[in-house]
């Protein structure tokens, strides 16, 4: 049988893994072939997923789920084998608004009702982490912000700015900070300061794949987790923008993609350079692990956007994030595995240690920007 | 007899765009309008408001075509990617061939099919004559380097066009490369040496 796999992607920075997989030999140890697959739209990701021209996909968190519940195009169900990457979503506007005060959800906010005009903003697809953080924070902050959602192919956000299509953006780097260099952009608020371990990206698979081929799924999870390990140690950040910036791949300048690996974003061109706690996250506290909470989270925001049942749309998304995958095909490579596949989100003031199957493992620092916490038991009771 | 369908094409390339709307000119009598300019394109759909948008499944601007899934509204209709609940085949037919086609809600998958495999037909035909261009010119290419390394190992060893034709070929069998591959580095290692 095949030994390849192939693999759609969309240039971004949080394609890392996937990148790294097939670049540094962990898709080689694990004896597969990787061939990934540039796509130029979400939609045509998810197109090549559901008509077999790839096997997986790097995928955003939000699109299996709504796909379950019945939103957007599309009818194949699409699951999510393990969490490729968290946040690194990053909120930025046109330099013709008036500056604003950095990083401070609720200032940002109470900045923006001020202005007294409906905003347009780009996102790079509806149903994406940057769409629901946007609206989750929106809809907290008060103000009467009126917002208008455009959906903007990333490496178009600059030229959409300098377009005056759009007052302002929220998207994946190196798109952001693309925006700034190109379009002047000055950015705002990372997705990690309105929650700060969002699930941003996964590897996703037709329903039903990684059962029919047990062996590849365990395989390609396994050079992937290992990929994101790699991705996650800091001693070797140059060579990875080194690496995303060929070409082939993100086809952008080191430098500019140094900025979210270094975690520290120039955020406007004439700067500062800002540190930002938590702006992406590869590996740490267990990062990879695909938690049916955050299935749930998204299911619920979802279902209360689009007027359906919040229980039973948070019931079909849980399904959809295979914890009990992750556990049969990473646990053997004696990663820590928590001992339960909820938590409750929101609820870690600071990365803490728990107690796993086998010793203890650290989770994230965990809060949502106005300290709501999410618990799915509570909720579905 | 079945009214015509407002068709949008969205297509930057004027000759492929023209291809397509002959194409679907032949497939019945229909209103096609052509969008190069995929800037905006979700708001010019919900405004011309077509029955069929037919886009080329790599444009990058396909994303915002998904917004309009969302409309909800009692003046929207909802547009969707078009999937054939009868003839999977088709919707496969039309990936494969590079063509995405975003139908209103409501439309009859039978009143797609013509117009549908008519443009399946012609990108087929397109991106044919697209990629024998491209290796065309890839050819031509190949040819101008090789002409630039012969020159140099001519001057350089003093020898005849043929011969120092065949010393690249063996050269390049040596190695187990490609002849051109063999005359690039020649003509770089010139360029950084000169």
């Amino acid at each position: 049988m095949s030994r390849v796999l192939r693999l759609g992607y969309i240039p971004l920075v949080d394609a890392a893994a996937a990148i790294v997989a097939t670049e540094f030999g962990f898709a080689d140890e694990e004896g597969i072939k990787l061939e990934l697959v540039r796509a130029n739209s979400w939609s045509m990701l998810r197109d090549q997923l559901d008509f077999g021209q790839v096997e997986a996909a790097h995928m955003l968190s939000v699109m299996p789920v709504a796909r379950a519940l019945g939103l957007g195009s599309g009818d194949q169900p699409i699951e999510a084998l393990m969490v490729l990457s968290l946040n690194g979503q990053i909120f930025g506007l046109s330099s013709k608004l008036p500056p604003l005060p950095f990083g401070d959800p609720a200032r940002v906010g109470q900045a923006l009702g001020e202005l007294g005009r409906p905003l347009r903003i780009g996102v790079p697809f509806p149903f994406s982490m940057q769409a629901e953080l946007l609206a989750y924070w929106l809809d907290r902050v008060g103000g009467g912000i009126r917002v208008d959602i455009r959906t903007v192919p990333p490496p178009r956000m600059a030229k959409a700015l300098l377009a005056d299509e759009i007052d302002g953006f929220c998207v994946g780097e190196p798109w952001g900070s693309h925006a700034v260099e190109q379009a002047g952009a000055r950015l705002v608020l990372p997705g990690s300061a309105i929650w700060s371990q969002a699930p941003e990206k996964v590897l996703a698979v037709r329903k039903g794949w990684a059962e029919a081929r047990p062996d590849m799924a365990g395989k390609l999870m396994r050079a992937l987790w290992r990929a994101s390990r790699w991705v996650g140690d800091a001693s070797n950040r140059t060579t990875l923008a080194e690496v995303l910036s060929r070409p082939g791949y993100l086809d952008v300048s080191p430098d500019l993609i140094d900025r979210a690996l270094s975690q520290r974003l120039l955020i406007a061109p004439e700067g500062p350079e800002i540190p930002i706690r938590q702006f992406q996250t590869f590996h740490t506290g267990l990062a990879n692990f695909p938690w049916r909470s955050q299935a749930a989270w998204i299911g619920a925001r979802l279902a209360q956007r689009n007027g359906l049942d919040v229980g039973t749309a948070m019931q079909q998304a849980r399904d959809l994030f295979r914890s009990d995958l992750y556990r049969q095909h990473i646990g053997p490579t004696g990663a820590p595995l928590p001992r339960c596949s909820d938590k409750v989100e929101g609820a870690l003031a600071a990365s803490e240690t728990v107690a796993a199957v086998h010793g203890a493992l650290i989770l994230d620092r965990n809060q949502f920007f106005d300290g709501q916490v999410f618990d799915p038991e509570q909720l579905a009771s | 007899m079945d009214s015509p369908l407002a068709i949008i094409v969205v297509e930057p390339d004027r000759d492929r765009a023209l291809a397509i709307v002959d194409a679907i000119r032949l497939a019945g009598e229909h209103r096609v309008s052509v969008l190069a300019d995929p800037a905006g394109l979700a708001r010019r759909v919900a405004e011309i408001r077509p029955d069929l948008v037919l886009i080329d499944i790599s444009n990058p601007s396909r994303d915002s075509l998904e917004e309009l899934a969302l409309a909800s509204g009692s003046r929207d209709r909802a547009v969707a990617m078009f999937v054939d609940q009868s003839d999977s085949g088709l919707t496969r037919a039309a990936i494969e061939a590079g063509i995405s086609a975003y139908v209103v809600d409501g439309l009859r998958p039978e009143r797609i099919r013509p117009v549908l495999d008519a443009a399946i037909a012609r990108f087929h035909m397109v991106s044919r004559i697209r990629t024998e261009l491209a290796a065309t010119k890839a050819a031509l290419e190949e040819r101008k380097v090789i002409d630039r390394a012969k020159g140099l190992v001519m001057r350089a060893k003093g020898l005849g066009e043929e011969q120092a034709y065949s010393l690249l070929r063996k050269a390049a069998m040596d190695q187990g490369k490609r002849l051109s591959e063999v005359a690039q580095a020649i003509v770089m290692a010139h360029e950084v040496l000169k």
